[in-house]
């Protein structure tokens, strides 16, 4: 692969996950409001799709305010962290069979590293804004995500001993006959619910509840800092969707259509559902919530990763 | 767990039902007659103004939004000489109505008062001031009233006795 065709393939690729990231605003606007028989943003443009456009000329003509009490350069640069990390994450992932950016061979551990660095961004805006809301939504997500990454990783690791591999391209490539929602359902359900918990969507928004912390981490945040922390979390959605797909939903295969419209019309499946989980279910207690990942998420995964082992071992 | 799935799957059915919205500027949602909107003055059957600028609703109002002058023509018939209301500050209690004695100030179903200057907020007695009845097309407050003015006597409104000659004795 020469040097222009990479080029291409790395902005078209951030291009795309910034389109979309802004389109999921929109999306998740009309969706809620269809779900809530209302009709959502539907005034600018053609079915209301250049709110988004008008947002963002909002926030960012904002008054920039940084509180004079914050930790100024933590408090400045931890907006960014979450952007990036999110960012390099769509690095490993295999649109098609030949558009990627980077394939790694350790893809799966890549995701997990970068999603686990991202909760730097978050526990430092607690702790440099320097407020106590913030700091309880800032302690909150770190310890959600120690839980969570756990068996998010365990739970990938039925996927990739099946595969045999960590290279995302392979495990795609390894669901040509069944994908990997079928053998490992177990590892799927485990895997979205910690997605869900790792992109901070509801059900397991408790870092920034805000019935109770106000707006949780970003309570000090306004202007585009803010819109930097929102369009971490869309990006995060987007991620997740398209790991699982990615995972378990066969990826770029498929019949017919084009393989990047499959992966494109996959992702979206999910990014709704993500919506639709979020339009039904009520945000748990903090004690349940973390109850519900040590007690029950865990030792299921570990099971799980037990039985996929065995039948393999057995298998073989 | 099961409830979760079932709540998951009763939100998605709502995908089909209408939508409650109401497109306003295309469609015009139905207000109810009572609706308290657009204050206006108005007038008794016979094409008189019926406000006699007693301040009853100037003094009612909590917000001070309307402000007027009394003055009286040649039959002693009291009438503002100028009335204003400051719609930016009005707040659409309906109290000036309830104290009027005389009908003469209504709020009307009309909500569609917005503008781009707060100037234009403020609507002085020719733009309060309708042609007709309002509310109450037969009322006419001094068809009614005890007191003699202009072209009516005592006692000679609408189911009023005329008054007693307290000089004589008999009933």
């Amino acid at each position: 692969m020469n040097v222009m065709s990479s080029l291409a393939i790395i902005f078209g690729v951030l291009a795309g996950a910034l389109v979309v990231a802004a389109l999921n605003i929109w999306l998740e606007r009309r969706l809620l409001a269809l779900w809530q028989d209302r009709y959502g943003p539907n005034r600018v443009g053609p079915f209301g799709l250049f709110q988004v456009l008008a947002d963002m000329i909002k926030i960012l003509t904002k008054e920039d305010w940084i509180p004079p009490f914050a930790d100024r350069p933590v408090f400045v640069i931890t907006p960014g962290i979450i952007v990036v990390t999110v960012l390099s994450a769509y690095a490993i992932i295999p649109f098609t069979s030949s558009i990627e950016v980077a394939g790694l061979d350790i893809g799966v551990l890549f995701f997990l590293a970068m999603s686990s660095l991202g909760v730097y961004s978050i526990a430092l805006a607690g702790w440099s804004s320097d407020n106590k809301y913030a700091l309880i939504g800032g302690l909150r997500a770190v310890a959600q995500m120690l839980g969570y990454e756990v068996y998010m990783g365990l739970s990938v690791m039925g996927v990739c001993m099946m595969a045999g591999s960590f290279h995302l391209r392979e495990i795609v490539e390894a669901q040509k006959n069944i994908w990997f929602c079928l053998p490992q359902c177990l590892g799927f359900v485990i895997f979205f619910i910690a997605g869900i918990a790792e992109a901070r969507r509801l059900p397991f928004d408790l870092p920034e509840a805000e019935s109770e912390l106000v707006a949780g981490f970003h309570t000090e945040y306004s202007a585009m800092k803010f819109g930097m922390f929102f369009l971490g979390e869309y990006l995060g959605i987007t991620l997740i969707s398209a790991m699982i797909v990615t995972l378990f939903f066969g990826g770029w295969l498929g019949p017919y259509l084009p393989p990047l419209m499959w992966f494109v019309v996959k992702t979206f499946f999910f990014i709704g559902f993500f919506i639709l989980i979020r339009a039904s279910l009520p945000r748990p207690r903090y004690d349940q919530l973390m109850a519900w990942g040590w007690k029950w998420m865990l030792p299921l995964a570990l099971v799980n990763v037990l039985v996929t082992g065995g039948i393999l071992l057995a298998g073989s | 767990m099961w409830t979760h799935l079932r709540s998951i799957w009763l939100v998605f059915l709502h995908a089909f039902r209408k939508r409650e919205t109401v497109l306003y500027p295309e469609v015009m949602p139905t207000i109810p007659p009572r609706w308290r909107g657009r204050i206006i003055l108005s007038r008794d059957p016979g094409g008189a103004e019926r406000c006699v600028a007693c301040y009853l609703c100037a003094v009612a109002c909590p917000v001070s939004c309307i402000a007027l002058e009394s003055a009286e023509d040649e039959h002693g018939r009291r009438y503002p000489a100028s009335f204003r209301i400051n719609f930016s500050r009005c707040i659409f209690c309906g109290f000036c109505e309830e104290a009027c004695p005389t009908y003469a100030i209504q709020l009307t179903s009309d909500f569609e008062m917005g503008e781009y200057a707060r100037q234009n907020l403020i609507y002085e007695k020719e733009d309060l001031l309708i042609s007709g009845p309002g509310k109450y097309p037969d009322y006419n407050h001094y068809k009614v009233a005890g007191v003699a003015i202009g072209s009516k006597g005592k006692g000679e409104g609408e189911d009023e006795v005329p008054p007693v000659d307290v000089k004589s004795l008999l009933p």
